[in-house]
């Protein structure tokens, strides 16, 4: 391997293109106008969840992201990625992060609904960012059916077309989405946490990530009708499924009808 | 194990020796006295056999109703909890009805019916003299034909027989058109503009943020009446932007990105998976069949996996009104590779 | 004028007499006489082969079924059944008729999971009955002609499978599909020609899903069942072998009769194992095809995997690198005409592995008997541990097949197991070559181990656990030795010498006798010989030595 794509998959170079990436894309929309999520956080904040936030975000956060937020080596500046960003990683215990690897464990959520606010409200206000969705997105009452083709188009080649979850590469997953909640689905699409790209209002309107979170909840609550799902992953499970516990079972029988009965 | 200290050879796994074996083997005892079971002995315990052989042959009825039950009882309100409700019940129901009968023979097999053990001789497969006959009638059919002293028969014979079949593959020619260059052409041409995929909606420039994905038609293929999964299948583009400092293009594609927007078919150049996984970090592309990685910095160039060329790249600008358009097709083929690429 | 015709024998009871009526106009007695209580060894390794029959009795019963409803036509339409998150879509109407059966015909849902799941058990239980053929030695004469349709049945029974999951022309399926076509392209100067002549015109075409109906429906099935009556018509013929034990030679069959117990057990075998499909289906959601979706060239699922049967294949193709040492897979070839491209990376793991399996796997009959110089016909079978190469090299054929198998599901190890998905890959290259040789030598070793354990047990008996003190101090323990019965099942086996070369009618020794000697003796080499009854005699002559001595010192010591 060139000694560029070995510097290319330091843990730390991610990083290192994920700060210029910001710096430049601030550069950019004085250039570039959008229509996209950069968006001024329309969410009313009142400065006491601000100035909780920062507190609670110098005790936290700081030592990673810096004071004010403006990245170290160990993580990137929070200017632009919004308050959507924050709701999801703090509210799904993947920030304040476990330790540097591959990528941000899912874990017990650290901040309670309040300290999750006051924190979005703080970062909400170094740049604008993706805010946290209306809740008209997140009823669940869209149409599944075209949110089961977006996700198909869009989604299901890392999380698999029944989010079961899949693999990347280098040690990265995309997770499953049984048990997600609307709101932080609708995050993870519009801010792109990690790796997962970004799907912008442009890219999948408003609308359409409202019948995505539709289609996830259905197929989530409505079970498998042909009984146990295995996992959902397919003919892999299937077939291993087959080779142990039914070839047991058989060859069970077998055995019991060969032998000799007392 | 096998203390052998008084001075019988220690290694008695050792070869053997030549003609040793034929004299120094353990004659075969037969077949061994039978036992009888329970139910041969006792009449109780053979009439509690019959009884459960009776049981289970009644499971088998019982299940026959329930499936009959669920098949008709059950109704569908095209709810999936009631048709998951159905299915398993219809499983249980054929599920007992065979295996009560299954198990119901197979015990009173077991239990009840003779269990002496039989030898019975193996015929030879056939006897030596009729082998001598078989292969006599053989030769004197072959003989009879004549075919051994008229070669210009044998011969001519091969020869049609050969062909003969030929029709036969001939006639499957219309099976499908011939290739021609149709592996060399997509929808993409000159101001064809990026659509969404599977919308058809046009996509602006400015629309297409750093770390986006946007998956690509050509904006003409939903208006195809015919062949539109065919052109799909060729004209599936993925849509990403980078910094432009990040890319680094070759002699000649300086100008086939806008603004740091890029464009790569989405045909796995392997064997024709769509390659859809972007990591919008490591600005890698995965393909999750058999996970050949492409390398967006450098043209899509393989770092991983089992294919060998890049992802071809799709020239793209925009038009007057900020769409992203194509400049023109491919420059290449898409997808896997064939013989005549090149 | 007396009627010659009739018959004298008059049966008594009522089925004596409907038999005579039938026998009377179609003739049977011969058959009945001859296979009515025709003898079949009883063991539940044969079982296999059965598994395998009634699975595919089973497939054929709800295979039928399914043709009622399903439409094989790739023709457009729009889902208006009653499955909601797909209500309006567009789709093909095979696989509009696909969710019809799944989600709007009663039981039909159940009847496709019994499909599907009998079609899995299917091929497992082929292959099993494979094994189970080639590790106990069944393929030798005079059945090698039996191993080799056994060998086709394997084949087709893939085939099979594979043509019958590509029928709902879902996403999974349709995107495997997609990878034969681009398999099928990479065949160096036919290959954009196959293709297009499969699929009718460029890939996915319309004419693909009713071309694979029919080879699922008749074509395949028809060869399966020619093949499978020449099968059972020569293991009849042949009579069914047995493991070796006392009573059984090569010259008898020692079992059960035809009727009524071996036909009771075997019949109500097929009940069983349509029992246990239906519990699967019950219970156990297969193919989901709701989940997948209609084939759009544009989606893919994470995981998309070949039903396990075809898993070898696609595992194959992930392990190839598509550069090696920094050298390209993909070789443009100058002619005379232009420059043609040669893709290695996709025609060797697509054609090698599967070449050298298949042809090994067609050809060891021959290549033992060779080795071995053995033309003798053999009805009694090898135990595998008394065969240890031919075991360790099944074992090493196994593990290249098992690695291969595994690579398929590479993505889902390294999710499952939280490792990196690249590692999975670089570890499985190493194992595809260096497992074969690890399983070979393990399996070897534990086969000549065993061996000997039989040897200390035949000889010795088994332990028991019981201490005796001797009055001279020395601690014994107290072996219990088997009976003749079980003795035999230990020793009743051969072990050949390693051969020299053989000098030809000249005296010479050619290089092909020359090889074959050397195979023949790494087949045969470290060879462990049965115990003999002089080796036996003389144990026990040395137990009662001691016990006589015992006496003496006893004397001594007053």
């Amino acid at each position: 391997m060139k000694a560029l794509s070995q510097k290319r998959r330091h843990p730390l170079a991610a990083l290192a293109l994920l700060v210029m990436g910001l710096l430049l894309t601030g550069g950019l929309y004085a250039v570039v106008t959008t229509v996209n999520s950069a968006k001024a956080d329309t969410a009313t904040y009142t400065a006491q969840q601000v100035n909780e936030g920062e507190k609670l975000f110098v005790a936290n956060c700081a030592t990673c992201h810096g004071i004010g937020a403006s990245g170290t080596k160990a993580g990137p500046s929070l200017a632009g990625v919004g308050a959507a960003a924050v709701d999801f990683q703090v509210g799904t215990g993947r920030m304040p992060l476990q330790m540097q690897g591959p990528q941000a464990r899912e874990k017990p959520a650290q901040f309670n609904a309040d300290q999750t606010r006051e924190l979005a409200a703080y970062v909400a206000t170094l740049g604008d960012g993706p805010a946290i969705p209306d809740a008209k997105y997140l009823t669940g009452k869209g149409d599944a059916t075209v949110g089961g083709e977006l996700f198909r188009v869009n989604c299901a080649m890392c999380h698999n077309a029944a989010a079961a979850g899949g693999a990347l590469t280098r040690g990265k997953f995309a997770p499953a989405l049984a048990g997600v909640s609307n709101n932080h689905i609708y995050e993870a699409m519009v801010t792109g946490p990690q790796n997962m790209p970004v799907f912008n209002d442009a890219n999948i309107t408003p609308q359409g990530k409202a019948d995505i979170i539709t289609f996830l909840n259905t197929i989530e609550s409505q079970g498998s009708p042909g009984g146990a799902a295995l996992g959902s992953l397919g003919p892999v499970s299937e077939g291993l499924f087959l080779w142990t516990a039914v070839l047991g079972v058989i060859i069970g029988f077998t055995i019991w009808l060969t032998s000799r009965t007392s | 194990m096998g203390n052998h200290s008084d001075g019988s050879p220690t290694s008695s796994d050792a070869v053997a020796k030549a003609g040793h074996e034929e004299v120094d083997k353990f004659q075969d005892p037969g077949l061994p006295p039978h036992r009888l079971r329970l139910a041969d002995t006792d009449p109780k315990a053979a009439k509690r056999s019959e009884r459960q052989v009776a049981i289970l042959f009644g499971i088998s009825i019982v299940g026959t109703l329930l499936f009959l039950f669920a098949y008709f009882g059950i109704r569908l309100d095209q709810t999936i909890a009631t048709l998951r409700l159905q299915n398993t019940f219809l499983g249980l129901g054929v599920a007992f009805a065979m295996l009560g009968i299954g198990t119901g023979i197979v015990h009173w097999a077991r239990a009840l019916m003779p269990d002496h053990e039989v030898s019975e001789e193996r015929h030879e497969l056939r006897s030596e003299e009729d082998r001598v006959a078989a292969v006599k009638i053989v030769d004197d059919i072959i003989e009879e034909t004549g075919i051994k002293r008229r070669p210009l028969i044998r011969n001519t014979l091969i020869g049609a027989m050969a062909l003969a079949p030929l029709p036969a593959i001939a006639i499957f020619r219309d099976l499908g058109p011939l290739p021609g260059d149709s592996l060399h052409h997509t929808l993409w041409k000159e101001g064809e503009r990026l659509a969404r995929d599977p919308d058809g909606t046009p996509i602006k420039a400015t629309d297409v943020t750093i770390g986006s994905a946007f998956h690509v038609i050509p904006e003409s293929l939903n208006s195809l009446t015919t062949g539109k999964l065919n052109e799909k299948a060729k004209s599936v583009v993925l849509l990403m932007r980078l910094n432009p400092e990040d890319l680094h293009p070759s002699k000649g594609r300086e100008d086939w990105s806008y603004n740091g927007i890029v464009a790569y078919s989405k045909i796995c150049t392997h064997v024709g998976c769509p390659v859809a996984l972007y990591e919008q970090q490591t600005h890698h592309l995965l393909c999750p069949c058999h996970q050949s990685t492409f390398d967006l910095t450098e043209e899509c160039k393989v770092i991983f996996g089992p294919a060998v060329r890049p992802l071809p790249q799709l020239p793209i600008t925009v038009d007057s009104e900020g769409y992203l358009v194509a400049q023109s097709d491919f420059h290449e083929p898409v997808g896997p590779s064939f013989w005549e690429r090149s | 004028m007396s009627t010659s015709t009739q018959a004298q024998f008059k049966p008594k009871t009522s089925t004596g007499r409907i038999t005579d009526f039938v026998d009377q106009r179609v003739g049977g007695s011969g058959i009945l006489r001859e296979f009515g209580r025709k003898v079949f060894p009883d063991h539940w390794s044969f079982m296999f082969g059965e598994v395998a029959l009634y699975s595919f009795v089973i497939l054929l019963l709800s295979g039928t079924f399914l043709t009622f409803f399903f439409d094989p036509s790739m023709a457009e339409t729009h889902y208006n059944g009653s499955y909601v998150p797909l209500k309006g879509m567009e789709m093909s109407v095979a696989y509009n008729s696909s969710l019809n059966i799944s989600f709007d015909v009663r039981g039909g849902l159940f009847m496709r999971q019994v499909h599907h799941w009998a079609a899995l058990l299917f091929v497992a239980a082929v292959s099993v009955h494979m094994l189970r053929v080639f590790f106990t030695g069944a393929f030798r004469k005079p059945r090698e002609l039996n191993w080799v349709v056994g060998g086709v049945l394997l084949i087709l029974s893939m085939a099979a499978g594979f043509t019958g999951y590509s029928l709902p022309d879902d996403l999974l399926s349709g995107n495997g599909l997609r990878i034969i076509d681009g398999v099928v392209m990479a065949i160096p100067v036919v290959g954009t020609y196959i293709s297009f002549f499969l699929f009718g015109g460029e890939f996915p075409g319309t004419a693909i899903i009713g071309r694979l109906y029919m080879m699922h429906i008749m074509l395949v099935p028809a060869m399966i069942l020619l093949m499978v009556a020449i099968h059972l018509f020569m293991v009849v013929v042949h009579k069914h072998t047995q493991y070796p034990g006392p009573g059984r030679n090569d010259r008898n069959v020692v079992g059960y009769p035809l009727g009524p117990v071996y036909a009771a057990k075997a019949g109500g075998f097929f009940f069983i194992v349509f029992g246990v499909v239906a519990i699967m289906a019950a219970f156990f959601t297969i193919n989901p095809i709701w989940n997948y979706g209609p084939y759009d060239p544009s989606p893919v699922s994470a995981g998309t995997q070949p039903d396990w049967y075809i898993g070898w294949v696609d595992g194959a193709l992930r392990l190839m690198p598509g550069w090696l040492l920094g050298l390209p897979m993909e070789w443009h070839i100058p002619l005379p005409w232009g420059v043609n491209s040669l893709s290695l990376n996709v025609l060797i793991p697509a054609l090698i592995p599967a070449g050298l399996v298949f042809t090994l796997l067609f050809t060891y009959p021959w290549i033992e008997r060779w080795v071995t110089r053995d033309d003798r016909e053999h009805h009694v079978l090898d135990r595998p541990r008394n065969a240890p190469t031919r075991t360790a090299i099944g074992v090493a054929g196994f593990i290249f097949y098992c690695v291969m198998w595994a690579a398929a599901s590479s993505d889902l190890i390294a999710t499952h197991f939280q490792v990196s998905l690249n590692d999975v890959t670089y570890w499985l290259r190493a194992l595809f070559f260096i497992g074969p040789i690890l399983g070979f030598i393990i399996t070897k070793r534990v086969a000549l181990a065993l061996q000997r354990k039989d040897r200390e047990i035949a000889l010795h008996g088994r332990e028991t656990g019981r201490i005796v003190r001797l009055p001279h101090g020395e601690f014994q323990e107290m072996h219990a030795q088997l009976d003749d019965y079980k003795r035999y099942k230990l020793v009743g086996f051969e072990s050949p010498v390693p051969e020299e070369g053989i000098p030809n009618e000249n005296g010479i020794v050619t290089k092909t006798e020359k090889r074959r000697a050397a195979l023949s003796s790494f087949f045969f080499e470290d060879r462990v010989a049965p115990a003999t009854p002089s080796e036996l005699a003389a144990g026990h002559a040395h137990h009662e030595a001691v016990e006589a001595g015992e006496e003496t010192k006893q004397v001594s010591s007053y």
